[in-house]
């Protein structure tokens, strides 16, 4: 079956619109990324240039590496941001296949009250949150933070894959117990392999948010040992002087985990389509 | 015929292997299940004998599924025993009820190569793997997969991946086959393709079969018993002839036999004595001329072998099978004539009146 041929004018535009969109969202980081390797005078000067020869510097991210801490708070942030990915997919895995999977009284009571945290901030309960982690011990670690992005990733989780979770055939399941899969070989072995593209949306969607925080790191665990990238990038913003080359080396290599992780993620993102596709 | 000499071979081995094990029977008392208000099965009593094929067949929503899922215990009962083997199995998990399931959207295990879709259950069981390579070999020859044991579902055909599905229950040398409408899946000629290889399949492995189906073809040429299943009950069970030839009710009537016996208000006729007045269409007669019923032709359909008649007559509509060609106008008039010793009539509770 041929497809019906768009007109030229029309994919054209199409294009256009998505370029132009691209270029939008790009902006703000290409504008971050030239500006962190220029000096200081160049950034005010000429913000949109590109770094040339006579303003090429290296001296943000000289500062931010020399600072020492910064390894560290990258890796406060690896440790926060894939341990609470690794909870909230494994917890809102297991919440979804129960509420897909088993009936129950009050299954839908429920799926309702775990997915009620998509519709109101955690952030709202950040004075009991921080009266609870002083209560527990738990200010300035890592846990608090790990503790909060998983409960804050959770709802969202257990909403998606519960619908994709439907999806999977009940023959399926039904083959694996016949065959004598216990429940969690049919969850880890028949039904997380099939439902890998759901499980790739959450984690970027529960990604991006633990990285970016700033509010909780910042309430949380500010001590020196704790401090993510985000808290961390905030030592060169001042009352009166902002290092902004500082500041813009910060940045930019925060945005290279992302994207890495990004790039893992959006592939099996990918795959699980083209899987579904050509069945 | 070599490749069947083969397979012979195969199967000589296969039930040397298994020696004089019994194959299983199946008895079911008084089952019911309901979900929440909705009573789907309301009391099944059945009992199925050694290397038996049983076919259990009904309209949709019948509770034939249901009561398949019962025995392999995936579903739970509400009440009433299921006995395999004479052992009480309502609390043994289904990997354990020495049973195999094919399911209709055949349920292979995506990820894996057929060669571990037809292990699993085995390696599950914690079979030694010389005995694992051994049974697939032989499955896999039987049902000549033996050049895809590599490949992943997805690189399979329809009619492959149900073979597949066929060989991972073979496998496992259960007591019970279960296949929840196998067929469905399949295009038409693969179905009677599929169909011929069950039936040699049942043949060579004397198994104890159970077969759920909406298609009243399948179960006719398949079964050994049909259990005929409306709203939750067993209606009749009987051999496919028997079910034909002496239907007890209305229902079974209807549903066995194509094109569907017609089923004519008696009252309609002017007859008192029952309320329904059943003939199937292959036993009527017509003619251009005379006849008991006058009626109108509608339309007609030539099958070949057959034609088929749908006549408007004062008491409703016929169908008349007739063997071979025939030609007849639409809109022309022609008399019907039921064959006399043929004609069955039900009461108002849709029970057959004997005699």
């Amino acid at each position: 079956m041929a497809k019906p041929t768009a007109s030229p004018v029309r994919t054209g535009l199409v294009h256009l619109a998505l370029i132009i969109y691209t270029l939008i969202a790009l902006f703000p980081v290409f504008l971050t990324v030239i500006n962190s390797f220029k000096d200081r005078s160049s950034i005010f000067r000429d913000p949109l240039g590109l770094p040339t020869p006579s303003t090429f510097s290296l001296i943000g991210y000289q500062t931010v590496l020399g600072q020492g801490d910064f390894v560290l708070y990258f890796q406060n942030s690896f440790i926060v941001t894939g341990v609470s990915i690794f909870f909230v997919l494994l917890f809102g895995a297991m919440a979804a296949f129960a509420l897909s999977e088993y009936r129950f009284r009050g299954n839908t009571l429920m799926g309702l009250y775990l997915a009620l945290g998509i519709m109101i901030p955690i952030r709202l309960g950040t004075v009991a949150i921080l009266q609870g982690m002083v209560a527990a011990g738990l200010v300035n670690t890592l846990t608090a933070l790990i503790l909060v992005y998983t409960a804050q990733g959770l709802p969202l989780a257990v909403f998606i894959l519960t619908e994709f979770m439907q999806t999977v055939s009940d023959d399926l399941k039904n083959a694996g117990r016949i065959d004598g899969l216990s429940e969690y070989s049919i969850f880890f072995r028949l039904v997380l392999p099939l439902v890998r593209p759901a499980m790739a949306t959450v984690a970027v969607f529960t990604m991006i948010p633990i990285w970016n925080d700033l509010w909780f790191p910042l309430i949380l665990a500010p001590s020196d040992a704790t401090k993510t990238v985000t808290l961390g990038s905030q030592v060169f913003i001042g009352q009166f002087v902002t290092n902004w080359n500082a500041v813009l080396a910060a940045l930019t290599l925060a945005i290279v985990p992302v994207l890495v992780l990004y790039l893992i993620f959006s592939r099996q993102l990918i795959r699980g389509i083209t899987s579904g596709a050509v069945k | 015929m070599k490749a069947c000499g083969r397979v012979n071979q195969l199967i000589y081995e296969f039930e040397s292997r298994n020696g004089n094990k019994t194959l299983g029977s199946l008895k079911i008392e008084n089952i019911r299940k309901s979900f929440g208000q909705v009573d789907v099965l309301k009391g099944i009593d059945l009992e199925v004998k050694d290397g038996e094929f049983v076919i259990f067949v009904g309209p949709s929503g019948c509770g034939k599924s249901t009561l398949l899922r019962v025995i392999a215990g995936l579903e739970d009962a509400t009440s009433g025993d299921i006995l395999i083997d004479g052992k009480k199995v309502n609390n043994t998990p289904p990997a354990k009820r020495g049973i195999a399931m094919v399911f209709q959207t055949y349920a292979l295990y995506p990820h894996l190569s057929v060669r571990d879709n037809m292990g699993l259950g085995l390696k599950q069981a914690g079979k030694p793997s010389d005995e694992i390579k051994e049974r697939i070999g032989i499955a896999s020859n039987m049902l000549s997969l033996g050049d895809y044991l590599e490949r992943r579902p997805a690189e399979l055909s329809g009619g492959q991946r149900q073979r597949v599905a066929i060989g991972r229950a073979i496998v496992r040398e259960p007591q019970l086959f279960l296949f929840d409408e196998p067929l469905s899946n399949l295009d038409a000629a693969l179905r009677v393709n599929t169909r011929i290889e069950i039936a040699r399949l049942h043949r060579q492995l004397k198994a104890t079969m159970i077969y759920v189906t909406h298609d009243q073809v399948e179960a006719m040429t398949l079964a050994d018993k049909i259990v005929v299943l409306n709203r939750g009950k067993i209606e009749q069970v009987g051999s496919p002839m028997e079910l034909y030839n002496s239907p007890q009710t209305v229902f079974v009537a209807g549903f066995i036999g194509s094109p569907q016996m017609n089923l004519i208000d008696a009252s309609k006729l002017g007859q008192s004595g029952a309320k329904t007045i059943g003939i199937r269409p292959e036993h009527i007669q017509v003619s251009k001329t005379s006849g008991e019923w006058k009626g109108s032709v509608i339309h007609v359909e030539h099958l070949g072998a057959d034609t088929i008649i749908y006549l408007q007559t004062d008491f409703g509509p016929l169908t008349v099978r007739l063997f071979g060609e025939h030609n007849y106008d639409v809109d022309g008039v022609l008399y019907a004539t039921p064959d006399a010793g043929r004609t069955y009539r039900f009461d108002n509770d849709g029970k057959i009146i004997k005699g």
